[in-house]
């Protein structure tokens, strides 16, 4: 008995991740099957932006803030203190920017979507699209996921520079350093191999935001409280995505540039 | 009542003749998991002709006209539309299908997102692929003054009420002239009033574009007034078939527990 639980237990496993792959592939068809929805796709870009860049840039102003304040100390210590931006600016654009906005997308845009399209179907109106011959991964789906993958990249791009202004301005409480000086030594200090793997992480982390806000969405159950169950479970799951896609980014990137 | 009754008296039996059959179901079984659903469904429906579906809820009949456009795959049986094996089309042949079938909602399903005439142009552009937005706005204009509610047309879901709902819903459906409709309960929660309306407007769709129809309900009152044919379904088949006439005075305990409501 026991051991035949464990095996449905494993089948449903299994059966989810084909579930992922069948989802994938209309998703994949549906991009190039001809009539993209333009206005469908720029409302919704225009939703995300709207909707997360408050959140964004007050948390990449603070973190910028934190991180001088934070790192300041040690570097003084090692003598070290004029590579603060450079070091701020690493961390920022590298690692912590994307991931911060990632992350609040996820709770903001995945959820969003996720309990969107779930009350989509637990209204019947996914169904009604697709019974009077419309499309409707390609109206909802389609769009959606597009829409995260160019946003947060963009989202994630202002999330740094905001990130910096925020260590510029937490770098004055203590020395007086100028404006262009300060964004010339973190400019300086960045290059093509901090920004490509960067932006590319973000498309990723953009790409499992809206996917996994429209698979939840799209295969939540009939009930009611499904939608609830939706919105949430596409949060906590495009999270751990964007941490498992992180882990395995950075492992390609250093691999690839810094040996 | 009584006086409303003289108007809406049951169907007469259309003059028998041989017409064309657009959804031919013989044999129907459907599950889910263990539990089955459909056992046995044999029914078949001719041209411009109002077929209802009783049956106490959960039985089914929802399932049933689900199969028919392909949401659903029967597990055994044969399932034709007008001539072709619906279980064994492609995406494309569906696609083309559905065109023709016009399918009601229980809820209506509007869009909620967008306006009445947003939902109302989204079959016209979606489907039809019509660009043409003169003539789009004269069928959603049409359409929606053939439902009553022409002054509704830039309002939101959300601000109609149930059976507002319900009738752009059909709006929705007609919109591209369908050759089959299937309407599921298009008149539970409505008041008896608009239930009548709805029912009158299902009768004249009929007759003005030959509409054949599927009409599930549990609204005698709506029954009667649509019915050329009855089916009573209980335990996953057709249980009793006639006429409302010929139902009224059947002696099955299940048939009759219909027609004696007091509704
Ligand atoms: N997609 C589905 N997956 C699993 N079970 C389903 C599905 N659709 C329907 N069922 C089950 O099939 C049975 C019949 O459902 P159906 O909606 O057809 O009933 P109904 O006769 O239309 O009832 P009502 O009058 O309440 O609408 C129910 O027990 C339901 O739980
Ligand atoms: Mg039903």
């Amino acid at each position: 008995m026991e051991a035949q639980q464990e095996l449905s237990g494993w089948r449903k496993w299994l059966e989810g991740i084909g579930d992922y792959v069948v989802f994938f592939t209309r998703f994949f068809r549906n991009i190039f099957a001809g009539g993209f929805e333009w206005s469908e796709f720029v409302r919704q870009c225009y939703e995300i932006g709207y909707r997360s860049m408050m959140l964004v840039g007050i948390t990449s102003f603070i973190m910028g803030l934190v991180l001088i304040l934070q790192l300041r100390p040690s570097l003084i210590t090692l003598g070290a203190e004029s590579m603060l931006p450079k070091t701020l600016s690493v961390a920022l654009v590298r690692e912590i920017g994307p991931v911060i906005t990632a992350i609040i997308c996820a709770g903001k845009i995945a959820s969003s979507i996720g309990a969107e399209l779930g009350s989509m179907k637990v209204t019947e109106q996914i169904d009604a699209m697709e019974v009077s011959g419309a499309n409707p991964v390609q109206y909802l789906v389609v769009t959606r996921i597009l829409a995260t993958s160019f946003m947060i990249p963009l989202l994630a791009i202002i999330g740094d520079a905001i990130g910096l202004f925020g260590g510029f301005l937490a770098l004055n409480f203590t020395d007086s350093i100028s404006f262009s000086l300060y964004f010339n030594k973190c400019i300086a200090s960045l290059d093509f191999t901090d920004l490509l793997p960067a932006v590319a992480k973000t498309v990723l982390f953009g790409f499992a935001v809206g996917f996994v806000g429209c698979y939840k969405g799209y295969h939540s159950d009939k009930g009611t409280e499904s939608v609830g169950v939706a919105a949430n479970s596409a949060v906590v799951t495009a999270s751990l995505w964007i941490f498992i896609i992180d882990a395995i980014a950075v492992q390609i990137t250093s691999l690839l540039f810094y040996k | 009542m009584k006086k409303a009754d003289e108007h809406t008296e049951p169907k007469k039996k259309e003059p028998e003749q041989k017409q064309e059959v657009v959804i031919h179901a013989k044999g129907i079984k459907k599950s889910f998991g263990k539990k089955k659903v459909l056992k046995n469904i044999t029914f078949d429906l001719k041209k411009g002709e109002n077929i209802v579906v009783l049956g106490k809820s959960g039985q089914g009949k929802s399932v049933t006209i689900q199969c028919v456009v392909g949401m659903l795959q029967p597990d055994g049986g044969e399932l034709e539309v007008f001539g072709e094996n619906i279980t064994a089309m492609n995406d494309d042949e569906l696609k083309q299908l559905r065109m023709k079938i016009g399918f009601l909602f229980q809820g209506g399903a509007l869009y909620d997102s967008m306006t009445v005439r947003d939902n109302l142009e989204f079959p016209l552009t979606r489907v039809l692929k019509l660009k043409d937005q003169k003539e789009i706005n004269k069928k959603v204009e049409g359409v929606l003054d053939a439902v009553g509610l022409l002054d509704a047309i830039d309002k939101m879901p959300s601000d109609l009420s149930g059976g507002m709902r319900k009738r752009v819903g059909l709006a929705r459906t007609l919109i591209v002239n369908p050759e089959i409709m299937l309407y599921d309960e298009p008149t539970t929660g409505l008041d008896p009033i608009t239930s009548r309306e709805i029912s009158e407007l299902i009768n004249r769709l009929q007759r003005k574009y030959e509409i054949s129809s599927v009409i599930i309900t549990h609204d005698m009152e709506c029954a009667r007034i649509t019915a050329d044919r009855i089916l009573v379904m209980d335990d996953g088949e057709y249980i009793a078939e006639g006429s409302y006439k010929e139902l009224e005075k059947s002696d099955n305990e299940m048939v009759r527990s219909f027609f004696n409501e007091p509704s």
